[in-house]
Order: structure tokens, then sequence, then C-alpha cells
């Protein structure tokens, strides 16, 4: 203990010893004598921190009015058909019977809200499995290159305007379904291919992301068990990830869910209760957007139109609520 | 089937899906360009659109997506910045700000034809502005703002924490270390983002059929004043888009080569989209050397 | 067991000796976790403190506090002494006291422009326009951090392509451009090799005859060699504070002895 001690002794002396101050060049370099009044006074940085602050305050705040606003309006002429034009909400949703010209027992969604959610559910139902297998193998079986290029072609896809996948849907997958089943190949299975293209990259790139979260300790942990490739894709990597690709999914419904001109170009817009998937049908959006330039504001047709805007946007609040939700179980 | 033929099973599944999907965007993209490159001609760039005979251009609907493009960006950028930054620098971690981020997400997760019905009822009817370019260019604000937002705070968050610590420790204050520092540095991340939003906008219709609107009026490109009811600068003018017009002639229109006017269109549509994709990363690339350079 | 939050010896200084001092300062996370428990010190004029102790002992978060750069995620108790001033008050303005307590941050963090950007940036900012003073300013500030030789004739290039330690040193060159009289020192040789490091402590012992520096460190070898008074810190209290030769040789504490015995051998 003693020598321990000496020896410090002598390497923090001598390292003290080395302490010679150099020669010192600071001639003008040095402090600015501290005004003491100017530490209590607001000076130009207070000022530039207040209008900064107050700017991106009121840029927020904008965004919120907007929001607000928009939830606002689409709201109150949603629900003047109920309140004002005294329509049933459940026979809204339930009849058939659409031709609010006719008056208020001619209001009934349900054709278009069945047809929407069809359509919805059959693009995540064909996109899922594709999507998981591309984001596997871009993130399981290949080079780094290769899932470099796949991700900016999916990129690209996004990229591509919904009309241009609505045209194409109408000159390319109508006339393929009309030479197949006959009718006029326009319907609910041309819509669902139309929209199984477009969710495809969406429901892609997140499952990507999915999967990469999934941290490389867990594959490895389950290839030193002896576990092959596949089963610690799905026994592991699958079921770590279920929760984010849950997620994925209802992000491409939710779009599928709100798409409307590409849906519209090949539903073929007659409200009509789908009964198989190549009669012409209409969705909320489709329905909307071939409307809404036919009715007069205030009036009952126009404002059951909003009524069909109100339920998008519903919809589109629940599809947050259940990314949300999922999100949660996620976590735990 | 034991786990070894089970695996080899899985690869061949997984391939064969990759395949069919490969084969999908290939067809889709080489559809597009195929049937509509050959008709991309000068004539159709500089020609008027014809309402009812064949032979007719996009001239005026291109102008057009244009100028909405340069306006809408205009109006959401600094809207879009200041969310951004009061949203990475300002932000407190409490319930108000997840309740801000939730309203952002609700709004990015609106269809954009509940976005363009909205801004029919607020600047169409109640403001009066009518079918005009005014009008189209606040619904694209409206549709561009979330997603541009998220962009732009990413970009800022990717600056390192110690740049801002340094501005702080000169005293300088938050605005100025943000303004001046970060997001200089954020800035090729913000200009990706923003042109990447740039080719959303152009290839959006849904929110403008009933804003900007479904036709054009007569446009005169050598009248500057914005005020003349004719100047092709002027916003209270409807305007009719190239993504528009695509959907209009194939819903309503009768000239009889929709088709290939639509074709055509719809190519030159993907081949901006494109254009904005490639210049959005060369550009990124192009100004983070820049930034990082070790001359 | 020793009880740990009882000091063994702080060092106190005539009142007019002192540049800086805390009383009973204390930090909290997040509203819950102590990081600092009423840490009282003072610091002398023109010399050279350093603050040492394990990892999480709550010296750095001491540092943070003294020019207000943990305002926006701590908590921050107590009173930090400057000019006769509490300036941990809420009427202080926190961008006139960082001029006066300038800090280096343990990695080199120039700003992403040229070298001569990143030293007249905050004047700038703080109005001087006039390009003699600037280019003076620059070429002293440059001079008195022990870089002006290396970079003189690239100033005009971008700050990014130093090394390590020339960036280091172009941080602190850029701390004194804005003529503080305290710089507060966060590891600021941790990142560095130990050439750069012994140019930089070099740095630091010249610039003693007129700044006051406080330095966190991990190092006790740097330590003992540039530095005059020791703060010894554990678990978010001061254990002792001393003279650095008695501090290293002579600690009171046993804490301390061990700490450093642990330290040196």
């Amino acid at each position: 203990m003693s020598k321990n001690t000496e020896d410090l002794k002598q390497v923090v002396d001598q390292a003290i010893a080395e302490q010679k101050v150099p020669h010192v060049k600071l001639k003008k370099m040095g402090p600015n004598d501290v005004d003491v009044d100017k530490l209590t006074k607001p000076s130009k940085e207070t000022r530039q921190e207040y209008w900064g602050k107050g700017l991106t305050y009121f840029a927020i705040g904008l965004i919120i009015v907007l929001v607000v606003s928009i939830i606002g309006f689409v709201g109150a002429h949603g629900l003047a058909t109920f309140f004002n034009d005294h329509v049933n909400i459940f026979h809204f949703l339930t009849s058939t019977d659409w031709d609010p010209g006719d008056g208020k027992n001619h209001v009934g969604a349900a054709a278009m809200i069945v047809t929407s959610f069809s359509v919805t559910l059959l693009a995540a139902l064909v996109a899922t499995p594709f999507a998981i297998a591309v984001a596997l193998f871009m993130t399981e079986y290949t080079s780094k290159k290769d899932a470099q290029f796949l991700q900016s072609v999916m990129e690209l896809l996004v990229g591509i305007p919904s009309v241009v996948y609505g045209f194409l849907g109408l000159t390319v997958i109508v006339p393929v379904i009309r030479n197949i089943f006959g009718g006029t190949g326009f319907g609910i299975l041309a819509a669902t291919l139309v929209l199984f293209v477009m969710v495809l990259p969406t429901i892609t790139s997140l499952t990507v992301d999915a999967l990469k979260a999934v941290p490389k300790h867990f594959r490895q942990a389950s290839a030193a068990l002896g576990a092959t490739h596949w089963q610690t894709i799905y026994k592991v990597v699958l079921r770590v990830a279920t929760p984010r690709i849950l997620t994925a999914i209802i992000f491409g419904m939710a779009r599928a869910f709100g798409e409307a001109l590409a849906v519209q170009m090949v539903i073929g817009n007659a409200v009509l209760m789908p009964y198989n998937l190549v009669s012409p049908s209409a969705t909320l959006t489709s329905q909307l957007t071939s409307q809404m330039g036919n009715t007069v504001m205030g009036t009952l047709p126009n404002n059951a139109l909003w009524s069909l805007a109100l339920l998008l946007l519903i919809m589109s609040l629940v599809f947050n609520f259940l990314v949300r939700l999922v999100g949660k179980k996620g976590q735990k | 089937m034991n786990a070894k033929s089970r695996d080899k099973l899985a690869t061949i599944i997984i391939h064969i899906l990759v395949a069919i999907v490969v084969l999908i965007l290939a067809g889709i993209l080489g559809n597009i360009l195929i049937t509509g490159v050959p008709h991309l001609s000068w004539h159709f760039l500089t020609s008027e659109a014809s309402s009812y005979k064949a032979g007719g251009g996009v001239r005026d609907q291109l102008f057009n997506s244009l100028y909405l493009l340069v306006l809408t960006t205009i109006i959401s950028l600094p809207i879009a910045l200041g969310a951004a930054i009061y949203l990475s620098e300002y932000a407190k971690d409490n319930w108000i700000t997840s309740l801000i981020r939730t309203t952002i997400e609700i709004l990015s997760s609106l269809p954009s034809i509940v976005v363009g019905l909205f801004g029919y009822l607020l600047f169409v009817v109640q403001f009066g502005f009518g079918f005009s370019i005014i009008s189209g260019a606040l619904a694209l604000t409206f549709f561009n703002l979330p997603i541009l937002t998220s962009n732009i705070e990413q970009a800022i968050q990717g600056v390192p924490q110690a740049q801002r610590e340094a501005g702080l420790a000169l005293g300088l204050s938050n605005w100025k270390t943000i303004r001046g520092i970060v997001l200089p540095a954020a800035l090729p991340g913000i200009l990706t983002g923003l042109i990447l939003s740039a080719g959303r906008i152009f290839g959006e219709a849904a929110a403008l059929i009933y804003t900007a609107g479904q036709s054009g009026s007569t446009v005169d490109y050598s009248n500057w004043n914005p005020f003349s009811p004719t100047s092709f600068l002027n916003v209270m003018r409807p305007a009719e888009t190239l993504a528009v017009h695509i959907w209009k002639v194939n819903t309503e229109g009768i000239i009889s080569d929709a088709t290939i006017v639509s074709a055509a269109t719809s190519a030159l549509l993907v081949i901006v989209v494109i254009l904005f994709n490639l210049g959005a990363r060369y550009l990124g690339n192009k100004l983070y050397q820049k930034l990082t350079a070790a001359k | 067991m020793e009880v740990i939050n009882k000091p063994s010896y702080i060092k106190t200084f005539d009142s007019d000796e002192i540049a800086l001092s805390t009383k009973d300062l204390s930090v909290l996370y997040g509203g819950t976790v102590q990081k600092l428990f009423d840490a009282s010190l003072q610091f002398k004029k023109n010399t050279i403190t350093a603050l040492i102790g394990a990892s999480g002992s709550g010296k750095s978060t001491f540092l943070r506090s003294l020019n207000r750069m943990n305002d926006r995620v701590a908590t921050i108790n107590g009173e930090i002494i400057f000019h006769g001033l509490d300036v941990n008050k809420s009427n202080i303005n926190v961008y006139e006291l960082r001029k006066n307590i300038g800090m280096v941050f343990q990695r080199p963090n120039p700003f992403p422009k040229s070298i001569r950007e990143n030293i007249v940036y905050a004047l700038k900012a703080n109005g001087m326009n006039d390009k003699n003073e600037l280019d003076q300013i620059v070429e002293e500030s440059l001079r008195a951090a022990a870089l002006w030789d290396e970079v003189k004739d690239k100033l005009d290039k971008s700050a990014l392509a130093l090394s390590g330690g020339q960036q280091q040193r172009l941080c602190i060159a850029r701390a004194l451009a804005v003529k503080p009289e305290i710089l507060l020192l966060d590891e600021p040789a941790s990142a560095l090799d130990p050439v750069s490091t012994s140019k930089l402590e070099d740095t630091l012992k010249q610039l003693r005859s007129k700044y006051t520096m406080i330095m966190v460190t991990h190092n006790m070898q740097q330590a003992s060699r540039i530095s005059d008074y020791t703060a010894f810190f554990h678990l978010g209290h001061v254990i002792e504070y001393n003279t650095t030769a008695e501090i290293f040789t002579n600690p009171k504490g046993k804490i301390t002895e061990d700490y450093i015995q642990g330290s040196f051998g």
C-alpha cells in the first residue's frame, strides 16, 4: 500500500512539474468584460426566438385548424342528411335503394358500402402474400443491390399517378375480364386488380421496414439451434414482425378504401348491390367522384353525397385508430 | 414433409411470387411507355386539347400541371417547414404534441377525394373562388402538407444534436441555430422530400376535379398580366391538369382518339414522375457531398 | 460503508478570486431521476479545474448546467453565481450568459461550413460585420487555439476536412472568438489520439492566463497534467474538492482514494 502511494506520488509530482506554462502568445485575445446588466435583459436573440417560435406555432396551428375544419365542414354537411332531411341513419346504412332525388326514403348507401369494403378487403387479401413474399425476398433472400433495385422500382410504382392505374385498368384489365367472363368487364374484380397493384408497394415497403426491424441476433439464435432458413423466417422473423406487418396491411387498406379515380374508372358506376365480382357496381369514392358535379348544393341529393364523404372520413379515422391499436399491442 | 423440403418449397414459392410481381411491374411500365411514347410528339406537347375531334394535344394541361405544382410548393413549403421545425425542435414530449402528431397523421390518411371536396366546399363555394387554379393549389396544399411536413421533419432530425449544441453554446438563439446551422445541414433531405412530394402533386387528380376544375379556358401565353382573365398566369381561371385530363377523356370525353391521348399523357406523367424521382436522388446526393465535401 | 453523500473536503476561495460558483445545485431528469445532489463548488479565476469521477457520477450533468445547456431536458435547482448574479433564474438571458460562458464538447462538432465561417458565424449573428475586424478575430482565435499555422492557407476550405484534433481546436477557437470569460470543456480530448491530445492540452495550458476553465475528464493523467484544482464526483455528489496535487497524492476521503488508486493502477 505505501509502495503504491509512493509510486502514485511520483507520477503525479512529475506530471505537475511538467505543467510549465508555455510562452503566452495571447496578446489581444481575451475575454470581454461581462456586462451584468445584459444578463437580465432581453436581447436580439430573445426577439429572434420569439419570432421563430411564433412562426412555427403559427404553421402548426394552421394545420390543426385545417384538420379540424375539414372534419367540421364534412361532418356538418354529411350530418345534414340525417338532421335536416331526416333520413334514418339505419336506413342509410342498410338499404340498397339509392335514388336521393326521389326523397328521403331512397337514400340507402348499403350497396356502395358493401362494394367499398369488398374491393378493399379483396385487394388487401391478394396483395398481402405477394407483398410479404417480395419483402422476404428483399430482406432474407437476396443481395443488398437487388433489394435496392426492387426498392426503387416499388418507389416508382408508388409515384405513378392513380389515374394512370385507372387508365391501365380500363384498357387492359377490363377487356380481359370481358373476354373471360362476358358482361361489361367492369366491376369489383377489375377494381380489385387495379387496387392490388396500387397497394402492393405500400404494403411491401412497410413490411420490409417491419422485417428489417427484427434484430439480427434473433435470426442467428434460431439458425444456431439448427432451424432451417424457412423455419427461422416463419417461426421467428414473421412472428416478431406480425404487428408491424398488420399495420402495413391496414395502411394498404386505407389507401385502397380512399382511392377514388382509379376505382371509378373500372367499377362501372352503377349503384347496385354487387351480386358477383364482374357486375358493375359503385364504391363510396366512385359515387362521390362521378355525382358531386351533378347535384345542387344544399339539396338532399347533394347532402346524401356528403354523407358518403363523411363515411369515408370516419373510415379513415377508423383505419388510423386501428394502426395505433395494433402498434400499441405490438409494443407490449 | 420434413423441414428441409418445406424450406425448399417456401423458397420456390417466394421466388415465384416475386417473379410474378416483377413481371407485373415490368408489364405496367412497359405498357405505359410502349403505348404512350410513340404518340409523344412535339405537336402533342404544344397544341391545344381538342374537345371533340382527334389530334388534340396537352399544351395547356402540361402548363397547368406545372403551374399548380409551383404554386402548391410555394404555399405549402413555408407551412410544412414551420410545422416540421416546431415538431422536431420546439415540441415537448407530452400529450399535446402527440395530439398534434395524430392530427397530422389523420390529414395524411384522408382520401384525396375528401380533401378535394373540402376544397370545393370552402374555396369554390364558400369563398367564391369558383373552379380555379388557386382553389386547386390550396386543395393540393392540404393534400401535400402532412407528407411534406414529415419528410422535412425527418431531414431535420437527421442533423446531429451536436450541431445544435454547438450553436447554442455560442450564445445563438434556438431559431438562429435552426435557421443558420440545422436547416442548411438538412437541405439535401429537405430537397429530396420536396421533389418526391412534387411527383405526387403532379400526378394528383382526385383533389383537383372539384377545385381546379375539369375544363380549361382560353389561355393567352403572351399575356403576362396575372389579373387579366385570359392570362396564363391568372390564378382565378379554371385549369385542367394532365392527370385530370386522362380521367376526363376516359370517363366523359367524346374524342375518338381518347385512348391514344390518355396513353401519351400517361407516359408523359410517368416520365415526369421518374425524372422527379431520379432528380431527387441526384440532387440529394450532390448536395450532401457538397456539404460534407473534404475539399 | 461510508456515507456517500458527505463531502470529505470542499475547497473554498476568497470571494474576489471566484469566477463562478454554485450553491446547492441539483439536477433532476424527467422530474424523477436525480443526477446531481446539492453541489456547491467555487471556481477560481484563471485556473483549470478538472471534474473527475466514474460515468454517471454527475460531473457532465453539473458542467452542462453551468451554461444552462440542460434546461430543455432537466430541472435544475439551486444557485449558479456569476458576477454576483444567480444565473439559474428564469429571468436570465441565457444567450448572453452563454456568450460569457463558452463550451467545448466531447466530440468535435464544427459546422459544415468553411473554417473561417465556423469562427465568424456567431459573431456575424451578433451583428459584427467589419471584414477587417472579423479577419483579425479569426487569426487571433486560431492562434490562441494553436491552429493558425496549420490552417492559415485554407481558411475557406470545409472544416470537416480537418483531422479530429484540428476540428476540436477549431471548436475551441470558435468558442474563444465570442470572447467568453469562462470555458467549459466536456471531455474535450476523449475522441482524440495521443498526439492531438497533447497539443490540445498545451493549448489549454496557454489559455489559462486569460480564461477560467472547467473541464470534465475521464483521464486521470490528463487531470494531473493540466489542472490546478480537481473535484471528485461520485453518484451525483461532490465528494472532494481540492488542489490537484492534494487530491491525487493525499485524498481525504476513502472513495476518492479508491477511485484515484484504481484509475492510475
